[in-house]
């Protein structure tokens, strides 16, 4: 096991922030830390990089006790914190040089761990990195977190704020070192990108709703979900959230997402409910729960 | 409501930093009561156009209609008749609710009885009845995001511009939000929005995705998605930022 | 060690590419000096004072000659009258009037006195002193000129000497204090402002985070700092000698050592606000509400300390500030050596030693 946490507990003042955490991320595995802000996200992170100490609770990462070999710990993750947090005025290049000097290494050394990543921003190490675009400063501060070669990778919401062709190339990065054997214990607001881990925890208000693959979480989803559609969107919500028999009502894009409390759930009564209303251009048909779905659903 | 007035026209709409051309040339409306999503990578430009189009920047060429009035020439008109929402900053965390209903109020030149009024719609509405002399700062993320666009809307203007305004929030609060959006657009508001989140982008009547300065698509989500072969608008920006 | 070049080298590129830091590290030093040495001055030049000469004759001739003659006064006008002299003052055109009595001559022959009144406009009360002092220095010159040409016995007259700053220059009053507040500002305020910084920006969490330990940290930060304060001090000495002619009667060795142990107390200073500190604002205002004020109102820089109120007089006891200005001015102008300001800096070494054994104590090696 690469990461033990048990029963974590952390409060600031009158907040709590995580209440009885509890998980275990394997060797090499790509976990996801999947949850909203306020989750608790950013402090379990802080935790397990030894920079919060909990109210209660142990944990160990790399095999390494949290209190006891903290200085250990500091010497053999990779961190990313989650605001931009590499030097502005330093270039590129001496970003990643400073990285490496402390961590008593070369850039040489580990290159071939960061190439993919560096190389896409090579052509600009003269640049400082405070010029750099959102993606770019992403692939630097994973290139600094990566240069000593960490047994563990934290990254603090690394997609946040980004563009999705920016997010999309990250991940495919992440999945890339995940093949090097390194441990990657990510978090994220964005839903779809929680289908992309091994396993993930679904995080809200400081406690976990739920830990398991992305396709098992969709799998025990417990009811029938159907896309309804109709001209006016905002009637078709309204209306959905007026019939008596709703369980939920999530609009998704140019459909809603429709669940019912009934097991025995026919489509068609609900077809006729809607024209009834006045409703054009009706169509209702099953989907697939998506891991927002769950989300929802345990949350609630 | 006469959903063929346009409240935003644009044309050939540009903005120069010296020799950098931060946007070019674009080109669009949009029709009363719309939601229009705003869409494009960081640093393409969407920012730089929205600023022109509330009237804080002023273009470098081309023209633009915000609810009736110019945005080179009557830039004070066009902030008396917008709304406008981003997600650094709405409210302030360190008034009341009630305060700072009152102070955007009067900002707008509401009168007393007015936001008297507003003030406890607007509160029923969100169920922050209880909360009204509640620290801002001390609401959780969803519920600030949502008193933040009812505030916008205080002064009922035409045009509501939301600058991401879902950032981070849970997916049940979005939602809701979302719904709050429904709602005014319903009334005959216009929405323009920008929005890193594809899957809000669906919600949108029409989108518009900017890459490079340039507009490069503008349809409704579902042309888009015929017309690029993708199953989400995620696929569909993928392809038009990757080319 | 390689770590701690590294992080050394880094902080030195912050420094030097960001311009403000540039401006107050380098700028303001050579700027307050001159600033301070040409137009702040304790001296007179040229004031304009009236006459009322009773006597009008011989003797007071050759007085008010030489006053006039002196560079530092000007007769603006003579009066007539005793009315005149309030109305004189209220116009504001001249900061002195001296009322010589009648008979002078006949009195100082015959009875081996005579009086001159020297009234001044005392609502700046320093300049009227000067005045005083100067006017009677001319006097007293004028009659040991006279007393050697005649057989009348000596006058016993009480004189003044100012020592160690016979012209009274301002400047060398004001050198050993601006040094004083450069170094201060320099070591203590950018230090603290520095660590602050990563506090601010994130980055701290990173360093914590990494092998470096605490302490590498905390000296690496202040290296750069120890550097430029060193070459401030020596730009500043320099301006002083070559521009200002102010001598340095003791051993340069000496006051530059002096001045490393001011800076090393002034560094951990700055340590122990960046601490307390959140943010770089409240490093800055810490620092200078804290460091800064007290420099200036309680070392003895500006305001002698001895005519403070005794509680103000304890209170500055602890202003490191106050014992270094003690020790500058002792090597600078009065040339002592160490057996004569061990006292004092004993005491500036007492100081840094506790500061920076509580700021190590409150250094955290976590975030809260």
């Amino acid at each position: 096991m690469s990461i033990v946490v048990s029963n974590i507990s952390k409060s600031y003042k009158t907040v709590k922030a995580l209440k009885n955490i509890s998980f275990k991320v394997k060797e090499g595995e790509l976990f996801g830390l999947i949850g909203p802000d306020g989750a608790g996200k950013t402090t379990l992170f802080r935790v397990l990089t030894t920079l919060l100490i909990a109210d209660n609770g142990e944990a160990t990462v790399a095999g390494y006790d949290l209190i006891k070999d903290y200085k250990t710990i500091r010497e053999s993750v990779g961190y990313m914190p989650g605001r931009f947090s590499l030097y502005q005025d330093l270039t590129v290049e001496e970003n990643l040089k400073f990285f490496a000097t402390i961590f008593g290494t070369t850039i040489a050394e580990n290159y071939d761990l960061i190439k993919d990543i560096y190389v896409q921003i090579e052509p600009f190490k003269n640049r400082r990195a405070g010029k750099l675009s959102g993606g770019m400063k992403q692939k630097l501060a994973l290139s600094c977190a990566l240069i000593h070669k960490p047994k563990v990778l934290f990254l603090d919401e690394p997609t946040t704020g980004v563009d999705p062709v920016s997010r999309k190339e990250f991940w495919e990065m992440i999945k890339r070192l995940q093949q090097k054997g390194i441990t990657i214990l990510v978090s994220t607001p964005y839903m779809d990108e929680a289908a992309l881990c091994d396993r993930i925890a679904l995080i809200q208000d400081g406690t976990i709703l739920q830990i398991d693959t992305p396709a098992a979480i969709i799998e025990h989803y417990p009811k029938a979900i159907y896309n309804v559609r109709a001209d006016n969107m905002y009637q078709l919500i309204q209306n959905l959230k007026a019939y008596e028999h709703n369980h939920s009502v999530y609009p998704f894009g140019e459909f809603v997402h429709y669940t019912d409390k009934r097991a025995g759930f026919i489509p068609v009564q609900l077809q006729h409910y809607l024209e009834e209303k006045q409703l054009a251009g009706i169509s209702i048909e099953i989907t697939q729960p998506t891991i927002e779905d769950a989300f929802m659903e345990l949350a609630k | 409501m006469m959903k063929n007035n346009y409240v935003i026209e644009v044309k050939e709409l540009t903005k120069m930093f010296g020799d950098f051309t931060a946007v070019s040339a674009i080109t669009f409306d949009v029709k009363q009561g719309e939601i229009f999503g705003f869409l494009g990578a960081n640093g393409a430009g969407k920012t730089t156009a929205m600023k022109m189009l509330i009237g804080i920047s002023k273009p470098t060429a081309g023209d633009a209609k915000v609810a009736g009035f110019d945005v080179a020439s009557e830039a004070e008109d066009i902030k008396k008749n917008i709304g406008y929402m981003s997600q650094k900053f709405a409210l302030y965390d360190d008034l009341t609710v009630k305060e700072n209903i009152t102070f955007f109020g009067g900002i707008y030149g509401l009168t007393r009885a007015k936001i008297k009024e507003k003030t406890n719609e607007l509160t029923a509405e969100l169920g922050l009845k209880d909360l009204t002399d509640q620290l801002v700062g001390a609401l959780p993320l969803g519920w600030k995001q949502k008193l933040a666009f009812s505030v916008s809307l205080l002064h009922e203007p035409k045009i509501v511009f939301l600058d991401e305004p879902t950032g981070g929030v849970d997916p049940i609060t979005r939602r809701q939000f979302w719904e709050m959006i429904y709602k005014s657009a319903n009334k005959g508001t216009t929405i323009f929005v920008t929005t890193h989140y594809m899957d809000e982008a669906e919600y949108c009547d029409r989108v518009s995705i900017m890459v490079n300065g340039k507009i490069e698509a503008l349809d409704s989500p579902k042309n888009l998605k015929e017309q690029y072969n993708a199953e989400t608008m995620n696929d569909v920006f993928l392809k038009l930022a990757r080319g | 060690m390689k770590q701690f070049r590294g992080f050394v080298i880094k902080e030195f590129y912050h420094i030097f590419r960001d311009k403000r830091s540039l401006f107050i590290l380098f700028g303001m030093p050579v700027a307050q000096i001159l600033l301070f040495g040409f137009a702040i001055t304790n001296e007179i030049n040229n004031v304009d004072i009236a006459v009322l000469d009773h006597s009008k004759d011989a003797t007071t001739e050759e007085i008010i000659n030489s006053i006039s003659a002196s560079e530092y006064f000007s007769i603006d006008q003579f009066i007539e009258r005793e009315a005149d002299i309030e109305t004189v003052f209220k116009q504001g055109k001249v900061k002195a009037v001296l009322n010589i009595e009648k008979d002078f001559s006949r009195k100082l022959i015959k009875e081996g006195k005579a009086y001159v009144q020297i009234i001044t406009d005392a609502t700046d009360p320093n300049t009227a002193n000067t005045i005083f002092n100067y006017v009677t220095a001319i006097l007293q010159k004028y009659q040991g000129t006279q007393n050697k040409s005649t057989e009348f016995p000596y006058q016993i007259a009480a004189q003044t000497r100012m020592v160690y700053n016979p012209e009274l220059k301002s400047v060398f009053m004001f050198v050993p204090g601006v040094m004083t507040i450069i170094l201060m500002l320099v070591s203590a305020m950018m230090t603290s402002i520095s660590i602050t910084r990563e506090k601010e920006l994130g980055t701290m969490e990173i360093l914590l985070v990494s092998p470096l330990k605490p302490f590498q940290v905390i000296v690496g930060k202040v290296v750069p700092y120890i550097f430029l304060s060193v070459i401030n001090a020596i730009v500043i000495v320099v301006l002083s000698i070559f521009i200002f002619k102010m001598p340095v009667e003791g051993s340069l060795f000496l006051l530059g050592l002096e001045s490393v142990l001011f800076i090393v107390t002034a560094l951990a200073l700055g340590i122990l606000i960046s601490s307390i500190a959140q943010t770089q604002q409240t490093a800055m205002m810490i620092s200078l509400m804290g460091l800064m004020l007290p420099v200036i109102l309680l070392s003895g820089f500006i305001f002698p300390i001895s005519s403070m109120p005794v509680i103000l007089q304890i209170i500055s006891n602890i202003v490191p500030a106050k014992w270094f200005i003690i020790i500058i001015k002792g090597i600078m102008l009065k040339g002592v050596g160490l057996w004569f300001i061990w006292k004092e800096t004993l005491i500036l070494l007492g100081m840094t030693v506790f500061f920076i054994g509580l700021s190590v104590k409150k250094y955290k090696i976590r975030l809260e």
